[in-house]
Order: structure tokens, then C-alpha cells, then sequence
């Protein structure tokens, strides 16, 4: 009876918690193969490197990334830059210094800039505060392998942009196939060859909005590839120490069991 | 141990002889340690431990975090996300805590309806079941400040529409929920307290714990025949009980160890599923999210609260008959607290004389209705507040009060139980001869 009902159970919270998940948007976002992804999955230095370029050139124009410590650039799993280009990105920026009341480049130990734009948002957490799909059936359990699908969203965004546009209250909209709604206030920031790699990886849109978006993956979780190892060493564990338990529980019960038959 | 006869400490040495006349801690632990267990319990009397580890774990794991934690409006989200970054493992500590109190409730909700099931509410052990309710209801405020903590869209939101619920009670409603949030509405003052209750209120948990745990230990445990030990000699009560350690204590650790893997993966692989993606834009009183919703272990009694709205003829009459001072709002309100109180309440509920649902042929069939019932409202209340949700959560809200006020009154009288074993001797004889999964049914 109880085994009957908690499998009945398990589905029926799967169901639940999965379309209590359920994204808000009816719009399809495709699924991107990205490296990062599954339990073994980890992220790609060069495309994280890339993404920082798309980022840097493009976005953080209006866009900001204040929770992210610039130093993190030089982290391994992350787009591990040599110690000096950190130093050399990082100037770049320049920073407001009480003590001297004048602006000074940052150094690696501060944080990447805030939005310059006042209503473009932040986006540190983007990658994990928009989830593109909930699958499926609504289950939500395909995170497992295919994780949230933000950086999915990211991507979608980034080359859903029909060419549509509209004037309202004196701004213009622009029609975006990913955004709830449909219109949204960004302009499309990127047509294709937008950005020259150094590593001569293709520059088409997709590329570049795919680049993105990996490394937006990264502002929001860096210590994704740690957390999975982690994970993985504490499953292994636990299944021997399961299994352990297992074979010390069976024996020491047997004595008592031996009735029947 | 309720009265089961069984071998108690005896000091032994001098030293023994001298701590135990002073302190009878080594007595204590002996005596909990050796309590004579029923030997049928089966696989649904784990999760009393899982509840006791997840209760460490979020006590650990929380205080750690709390030494790394702002709780200002202007810092908590950015503390949090320091911690994700800076703060060695710390990634790992609020992974685990946020989804070791998804695991806390799931063992919670597994505990209850074990309960339900085998009767285990009824007499003798009303007590132990009123302090379980108790520890219950303390762990939903608890969840519900700390999920404020991070001070996410949905934090912020969350602590509004509930914190609302309170402002709907008549006449002391708005004085109650200034007092909640410290002003007149969300802001600094409320993430403090919410801060300082969250880190308070487990430590009142671990104390029902321990008051809960000699509760059943006064009574004995229950088991899955509700049929009593026998109490009548020391020789009758070793035939149905074994001690709990190291049978029990080796059983249960060998669950929790199985739950533990499938936590771990959870943690590890897909920390944020059960968590809502919104919560990872920080708290912005100026935007409403377009949905709000609370987390999965509230969903149930939220689904309550909305589905009485003021076109239900229940809350019309209501309303008519105490002049509008129960208006649809306040009639969700206690409708939802209502849901508790009727379970909190079900020791004098269920008259039948049977304790195990396993020999109430027609109670099982109730009960399995009680359990999908628990889970559709836990669907509806994710759901959108339109139909064809909204009658579906009336019909599922009426079930769950029908269930407690209606049939198990009634089930007493109409329906003809089996007869359950003489002893439980008879029954571990019977249902585990070779196999010890067939104990769970």
C-alpha cells in the first residue's frame, strides 16, 4: 500500500514542483548544446574568453556586471586570463577613490562595473534568474542534463530580434520572438561580425550570442565545474557507504529473519 | 520506556557509581540508546532520523553561512552572492541549506502521513502528535523567514502577500502585521527580525525534538500493526521488540545514507530546481513579479487559502452571518490555518477502534484519496488563480476538511475492521520471514 502511494507520490510532486517552475513565457526557447552542461560538463576557457570579448565590447556599453570580482577572470574553470591581462582589463575601468576624490582604474581586486545605462539590468545573475524551458512536460527534471536553459534564454534574445519596431510613450520597441510580451526596449546589440576573435572562431550571430551567453554562465555561477565535482565525490561516497550499510544491516538482522520458507 | 520491561543501567565502578548518583547521564543515554523497539517497524520509520540530521545540517550549515550573511537591504543580496563566490565552500553550504530544507519538508510531509496511516496520533500518543504538529508549524516559519533572507524579487514579494495574510484578520490584523514587519511595509526593519527569528526558532525545533522523542518514548513506538508490545514480562516484550541500537539505528542509517546520494545529486548537479529562477534578481519593491509563488512545501495550504474566494456560498454565508467581519480574505486565512488545525486535531477525530490503516479496509481507500488530494492542492496552488484551477482547488480544499471532519468521524462507526495480529511476534513471523522489503507492503 505505502510503496503503491509513494510512487504515486514522487510523480505527482515532480508534476507539481514542475509546473510550479513553469516559465511565464509561451515562447519556444531552443535548446543550446552547450559545454557546460550535465553533471560531467564543464565550462570551455576559449568560448569563455570569447564571451568576455562580446561582453566587453558590446553589452557592457549599457550593461554591468557588478557582483562579479574582476580578479575571478584569472580563475581556473573560468576564462583563466594570465595574471597581467587582468591587471591590463581591469584598468580599463576606471573607479570613483574617496581618499583621492578622483576616478582610478580598477585593479583586479575590485568588482566589474555596474550598468551605465540606468534601465539596462544587471547582468551578473542573468543566466540563472531567466529559465528558458521547464522540461519536460513541465517536469523540470531535464535540468539535470540540460540545466535551466538561461543561457538558452540569453541566446534566444540575443537573435530573436524580427526588425520590428514601434514608438510608445517616446520609446521605442523593438519585437523580440524570445521576450514575454514580444517587445522589448533593448536594441538588437548584435547583427553578426559584431567582434574580430583572436582565435579565429566564427563571428555569425549565433556564435556571438552563444559566446555570450557561456560566459554569462560563468558571472553567474563561476563555481559551477566545483560544485559538480563535489557533487559527484558525494554521490560516490554515499552509494558505498549505502552499500555498506546494506550488507552490515542485512547481517545483522538475519538471525531474526529466518522463518519463513 | 513506556512501561516495556527491559534491563536498566547499573553502574558498575566507583567512578560510574559516583557521576550517576550526581548526573544519570550515562543512564539516560543507555536507556535511549537500548529502548525496545517494535521489530515490524518498516521502511516509512526512517524518517524520524532523517528529520533529526536535516535539523543539524540546516543548524550547521546555517550558522556558518550567518557568519558570512548581512542582513541589510542594501547588502544581503550582495553577501549572498559573496558567498557563492568568495567564502571557501560556500557555494556548497547554501546549496545544501536552501535544498536541506526542501529535504527537511519532504522527510516532514513522509513523517505526517506515516502517521496518518498507522494511526500513530491515536491514544496514547496525542502528545507526541500535538508536539509534531508544533515542531510542524514552527518549521514553516522558520523555511518561510529564511527564504526572505536572500532578499530575491521573490523573497521580497513572498514576505508581502504572506505577511498579508495577517492584515486581513478583523479589528488586531493590521497591528499584527506591523508589528511582523516592523513598519508599514517590507524594508530593513523586517529582514532583521526575520534574520534574528530565523537564526532563534531552530533551536526551539531542537527543543520540541527532544520533547517529541521522550514523548514516544514514554508511549513506546507505534508500528505498522498498531498493535501494543507486551508489556506483561521482560521475556513477552524481547519476543516483539529489539534494541534500538544496533538494529535500528544500523536500518535507518543505511536509509538515510540512500537519501543523502540522492541529495547530493540534487546539490551537486541541479541545485536551483526547486528554487524559482526570479529569486536571483534582487528585491525590487517598484516591480511586481508576474507570478508570485511560495515555495513547493507551502503549496498545498496556499491553495487553500485561495480557493475560498468571495463567490463561494460558504464564505457568502459566513460573511452574511457575522455582519462582514469574515470577509473571503479572512475566510482563506482561516481556512488555511484551519487545514492544520483539523490534522492537529485528528487524535479525536478518528473514532475507530482499529489503530493501523493497514486493517481498515475501507479507510485505506480514504486515506490514498487524502494523499493525491495533498498533492493536487500542492499542483493547484503553482497554478494561476483562474479557472478551471479555481474549482478544482474548492473541490481538493473540501476533500481535505471532508476527510478530517466528515470520514473519519463516520469511518468508526460504519466500517468493520480486520482483525489485526495478537502480537507483533505474529506478524514479524509473518511478513518477514526472508524478505525485509516486503514489509513495507
Amino acid at each position: 500500500m505505502f510503496k503503491k502511494l509513494a510512487i504515486s507520490a514522487v510523480a505527482a510532486f515532480t508534476l507539481a514542483t514542475g509546473a510550479m517552475a513553469a516559465g511565464d513565457s509561451g515562447h519556444k526557447i531552443h535548446d543550446v548544446d552547450f559545454s557546460f552542461e550535465g553533471p560531467f560538463g564543464a565550462f570551455d576557457q576559449n568560448q569563455l574568453q570569447r564571451g568576455l570579448q562580446v561582453y566587453t565590447e558590446v553589452c557592457s556599453a549599457c550593461h554591468g556586471l557588478k557582483f562579479v570580482p574582476l580578479r575571478t577572470l584569472a580563475d581556473e574553470g573560468g576564462p583563466h586570463l594570465p595574471a597581467d591581462q587582468v591587471r591590463a582589463y581591469a584598468s580599463q575601468f576606471d573607479i570613483y577613490d574617496a581618499a583621492l576624490d578622483e576616478d582610478v582604474p580598477r585593479k583586479p581586486s575590485d568588482f566589474f562595473p555596474s550598468s551605465a545605462l540606468e534601465n539596462a539590468p544587471d547582468l551578473s545573475l542573468m543566466a540563472k534568474g531567466r529559465a528558458g524551458f521547464h522540461g519536460p512536460y513541465g517536469l523540470g527534471i531535464n535540468q539535470f542534463i540540460k540545466g535551466i536553459g538561461g543561457p538558452e534564454y540569453i541566446t534566444a534574445i540575443l537573435t530573436g530580434y524580427t526588425g520590428e519596431e514601434k514608438e510608445q510613450a517616446g520609446t521605442t520597441f523593438y519585437e523580440n520572438t524570445a521576450f514575454p510580451g514580444g517587445w522589448i526596449a533593448m536594441a538588437p546589440p548584435l547583427y553578426g561580425e559584431d567582434v574580430e576573435f583572436a582565435d579565429g572562431h566564427s563571428n555569425d550571430l549565433h556564435h556571438e550570442a552563444e559566446d555570450a551567453a557561456a560566459f554569462l554562465m560563468w558571472t553567474a555561477e563561476p563555481k559551477l565545474m566545483a560544485r559538480k565535482q563535489a557533487g559527484f565525490v558525494g554521490v560516490l561516497i554515499l552509494t558505498l557507504l549505502s552499500v555498506l550499510l546494506y550488507l552490515t544491516n542485512k547481517r545483522l538482522w538475519a538471525p531474526h529473519k529466518k522463518k519463513k520458507h | 520506556m513506556g512501561g516495556i520491561p527491559h534491563d536498566h543501567y547499573e553502574p558498575k565502578t566507583k567512578g560510574e557509581k559516583w557521576l550517576d548518583s550526581r548526573l544519570p547521564i550515562v543512564g539516560l543515554l543507555y536507556t535511549t540508546l537500548t529502548a525496545p523497539t517494535p521489530k515490524n517497524l518498516n521502511w516509512m520509520w526512517i524518517w524520524g532520523i532523517v528529520l533529526t540530521f536535516c535539523l543539524v545540517l540546516q543548524i550547521v550549515t546555517g550558522i556558518v553561512l550567518a557568519m558570512h550573511y548581512t542582513p541589510h537591504v542594501d547588502n544581503a543580496f550582495a553577501s549572498v552572492e559573496h558567498i557563492m563566490r568568495d567564502v571557501n565552500g560556500g557555494y556548497m553550504l547554501r546549496y545544501m541549506h536552501a535544498n536541506g530544507a526542501s529535504l527537511f519538508f519532504v522527510a516532514v510531509y513522509a513523517h505526517i502521513f506515516r502517521g496518518l496511516y498507522y494511526g500513530s496520533y491515536k491514544a496514547p500518543r496525542e502528545v507526541t502528535w500535538i508536539i509534531g504538529m508544533l515542531i510542524y508549524l514552527l518549521m514553516m516559519a522558520t523555511g518561510f523567514m529564511g527564504y526572505v533572507l536572500p532578499w530575491g524579487q521573490m523573497s521580497f514579494w513572498g514576505a508581502t502577500v504572506i505577511t498579508g495574510l495577517f492584515g486581513a484578520i478583523p479589528f488586531i490584523g493590521e497591528s499584527i502585521q506591523t508589528l511582523l514587519l516592523g513598519g508599514p511595509a517590507v524594508d530593513n526593519a523586517t529582514l532583521n527580525r526575520f534574520f534574528s527569528l530565523h537564526y532563534l526558532l531552530p533551536f526551539v525545533i531542537a527543543g520540541l525534538v527532544i520533547i517529541h522523542i521522550w514523548a514516544f518514548h514514554t508511549t513506546g513506538n507505534n508500528n505498522p500493526t498498531g498493535v501494543e508490545v507486551r508489556r506483561g514480562s521482560k521475556e513477552e516484550a524481547e519476543k516483539d521488540t529489539l534494541p534500538f541500537w544496533p538494529y535500528f539505528v544500523i536500518k535507518d542509517l543505511f536509509a538515510l545514507a540512500v537519501i543523502l546520494a540522492i541529495f547530493f545529486a540534487v546539490v551537486g548537479f541541479m541545485p536551483n530546481y526547486l528554487g524559482h529562477p526570479d529569486n536571483y534578481m534582487q528585491a525590487n519593491p517598484l516591480s511586481t513579479p508576474a507570478h508570485i509563488v511560495p515555495e513547493w512545501y507551502f503549496l498545498p495550504f496556499y491553495a487553500i487559502l485561495r480557493a475560498f474566494t468571495s463567490e463561494v456560498w460558504v464564505v457568502q454565508i459566513a460573511s452574511f452571518v457575522t455582519g462582514g467581519i469574515v470577509d473571503a480574505k479572512f475566510f482563506g486565512v482561516l481556512a488555511m490555518f484551519g487545514a492544520i488545525a483539523v490534522m492537529a486535531l485528528v487524535p479525536w477525530l478518528d473514532t475507530s477502534s482499529v489503530r493501523s490503516g493497514r486493517f481498515r479496509p475501507m479507510f485505506k481507500w480514504w486515506f490514498a484519496l487524502l494523499v493525491i488530494d495533498f498533492f493536487a492542492l500542492m499542483w493547484l496552488g503553482a497554478m494561476p488563480a483562474e479557472e478551471p484551477y479555481a474549482s478544482f482547488s474548492l473541490i481538493a480544499s473540501a476533500y481535505w476538511f471532508g476527510y478530517f471532519l466528515v470520514i473519519l468521524p463516520l469511518l468508526g462507526v460504519i466500517e468493520k475492521p480486520d482483525t489485526p495480529p495478537a502480537t507483533i511476534e505474529e506478524d514479524f513471523a509473518a511478513h518477514y520471514g526472508g524478505d525485509a522489503d516486503k514489509s513495507a507492503e
